[in-house]
């Protein structure tokens, strides 16, 4: 399979690529994907009080596609309200990217990760993040203290 | 300084050796002729062509020339052989015992035939390093089994299955056992004699011949095998395989035997050695490698690895002067990764993130540095940009973690 120049420009150059500090204010973390599906995204968002993206990174698992939507994801939703990067659909990564059919799920993932990453901002916000039971994903990538 | 890029995939095919190239390249022009052309000069030099490689074929695997049927490549033989055996011996019986590592000519034949509802087929584990247990062939064989179907080596972990063993099961329990060898010969000694082996498939291409040809060896003494044709036409090879020969192809092959014959000895040892020193590389260089496959009992060129936290397919785009294979799902359009490397029992993710170096013929010292260095500096890169790799930092246990796929 051949990438397109766009995937392979991200790939090499990965833009916003790093983590925030775990208990950095402002901060909502997603991660979405898992191991042994071969894809694994974080995305983190610095959000304002007014509800816009002020800053991105990101760490992505996964093929050069994932880590070209990823890299993508992280420019395209700065600067942004959440409620639009909410509204954002996975098409506008796979025309970005010129992501061939069976790499649509690397997009579909990229989505998923802005949404992830702005609810858990929203339930940070709203002081309920302490979640009981299972470990998620999410604040298993913040907190290592969560394990267990 | 290194030429790029680097050709490290020798598994899935090799280049023409130079020699090989020389020994065909006159059955393309002055000597044309069709070597079922039994009057005339130009098929005489045909036949006698083939007949040098059908010699040279058998004197690799020590069978007798005539016990050698050529083809268009292996999936035909496999195919020939699996469904060929089925065929004839449908009054006998109709179960194949097989293993679940072959490669997809072995499996798909098999598959075919339970399809068609003409054979039920016992698919047999590998252990941990992907070898089959002679003890499991022995169990699965009942009243109806008529046919072994198990590689000499596989061709994506190098493992190398314990031949004679299962030979000698299927002598003694009078069953026809066909074996792909595709990856062992001129790699390894194979011996149809020695092995106990009834059915052979060979490729030219895997051992510096050309793309296009391959072989079938059919016993003929103890026992003398039998297989309806799948393709049926002019009754060539014997009635088994119509269709007039690929006379420069067969040079070729033939050709390509003799040599690997001849040089298997000490391109064994200098393949070995390149592989190891691959392998010391990186695992020297980079944590967490993990070796699929089996230590020991694989291929000489062979080496297949999980670098943990790096996902197969990104790693070969950043070492794209580097020609690898990697059993990482994206690399096909299935979306699922190496059944091979999965039948290990390793982890999904590791299987994700396997990479199978072929270290073959053309390979030098200076190449394996190079590659070395390399995959080094990607697989860190990766790792830095790795979820997985800062969490295992971090200390936390990703199998603890409920992934939201």
């Amino acid at each position: 399979m051949s990438y397109s120049k766009k995937v392979l420009d991200h790939y090499n150059n990965p833009r916003n690529v790093g983590s925030f500090a775990k208990d950095e204010q402002g901060v909502g973390t997603g991660v979405v994907g898992a191991p042994e599906c071969g894809d694994v995204m974080k995305l983190q968002l610095r959000i304002n009080e007014s509800g816009v993206i002020e800053d991105a990174r990101f760490k992505t698992f996964g093929c050069g596609s994932a880590i070209a939507s990823s890299s993508y994801v992280t420019e395209l939703v700065k600067g942004k309200h959440i409620d639009e990067a909410m509204a954002i659909k996975n098409t506008v990564i796979v025309k970005e990217l010129n992501l061939p059919p069976v790499k649509i799920h690397c997009s579909v993932l990229a989505e998923d990760a802005i949404k992830a990453a702005i609810t858990d901002w929203r339930n940070r916000k709203a002081g309920d993040s302490a979640q009981s039971g299972g470990q998620n994903a999410g604040d298993a990538a913040k907190d290592k203290s969560a394990q267990g | 300084m290194v030429k790029l890029p680097i050709y490290m995939d020798n598994h899935a095919t090799t280049l023409v050796d130079p020699r090989v190239l020389q020994a065909m390249l006159p059955y393309f022009t002055e000597k044309f002729g069709n070597a079922a052309s039994r009057n005339h000069s130009f098929g005489w030099e045909a036949e006698e062509a083939v007949d040098k490689a059908r010699n040279q074929l058998a004197g690799l695997i020590n069978a007798k020339s005539k016990e050698i049927i050529f083809t268009s490549g292996a999936t035909e033989s496999d195919n020939e052989a699996i469904k060929g055996v089925i065929e004839f011996y449908k009054d006998k019986g109709n179960h194949i015992i097989s293993c679940v590592t072959e490669h997809k000519a072995v499996l798909d034949s098999c598959r075919a035939l339970e399809r068609a509802g003409k054979a039920t087929v016992t698919y047999l584990p590998v252990d941990k390093y992907g070898m089959v247990d002679p003890d499991a062939v022995r169990k699965a064989i009942t009243d109806k089994t008529v046919l072994i179907s198990i590689m000499y080596a596989n061709n994506e972990v190098g493992t190398i299955h314990p031949i004679r063993e299962i030979g000698r099961i299927a002598k003694e329990k009078g069953i026809i056992f066909h074996c792909d060898a595709v990856q062992a010969i001129g790699k390894i000694p194979v011996d149809v004699e020695r092995d106990g082996i009834d059915l052979l498939a060979m490729s030219g291409h895997k051992l510096y011949g050309p793309k296009g040809v391959g072989a079938l060896y059919v016993r003929s003494k103890g026992p003398r095998v039998r297989l309806t044709p799948i393709i049926d036409g002019g009754g060539h090879e014997r009635g088994m395989r119509s269709g007039t020969l690929n006379v420069p192809g067969i040079v070729g092959f033939g050709a390509a035997c003799e040599i690997a014959g001849q040089e298997m000895e000490l391109e064994g040892a200098r393949l070995r050695s390149l592989r190891d020193k691959l392998q010391a590389g990186l695992f020297e260089r980079l944590g967490e490698v993990y070796l699929n496959g089996h230590p020991t009992e694989r291929l000489p060129g062979n080496l297949n690895v999980s670098f943990a936290y790096v996902e197969g397919e990104s790693l070969l785009m950043g070492i794209n002067d580097v020609a690898v294979s990697s059993g990482s799902a994206c690399t096909s359009a299935t979306l699922e990764p190496s059944y091979v490397i999965r039948a290990l029992g390793t982890d999904e993710e590791l299987a994700h993130s396997s990479i199978r170096f072929g270290i073959g013929r053309f390979n030098t010292d200076e190449e394996v540095d190079f590659v070395t260095e390399r995959v080094s500096r990607e697989v860190k890169r990766l790792r830095e940009m790795s979820p997985l790799y800062e969490m295992a930092r971090e200390g936390i246990d990703l199998k603890s973690v409920n992934w939201r796929a």
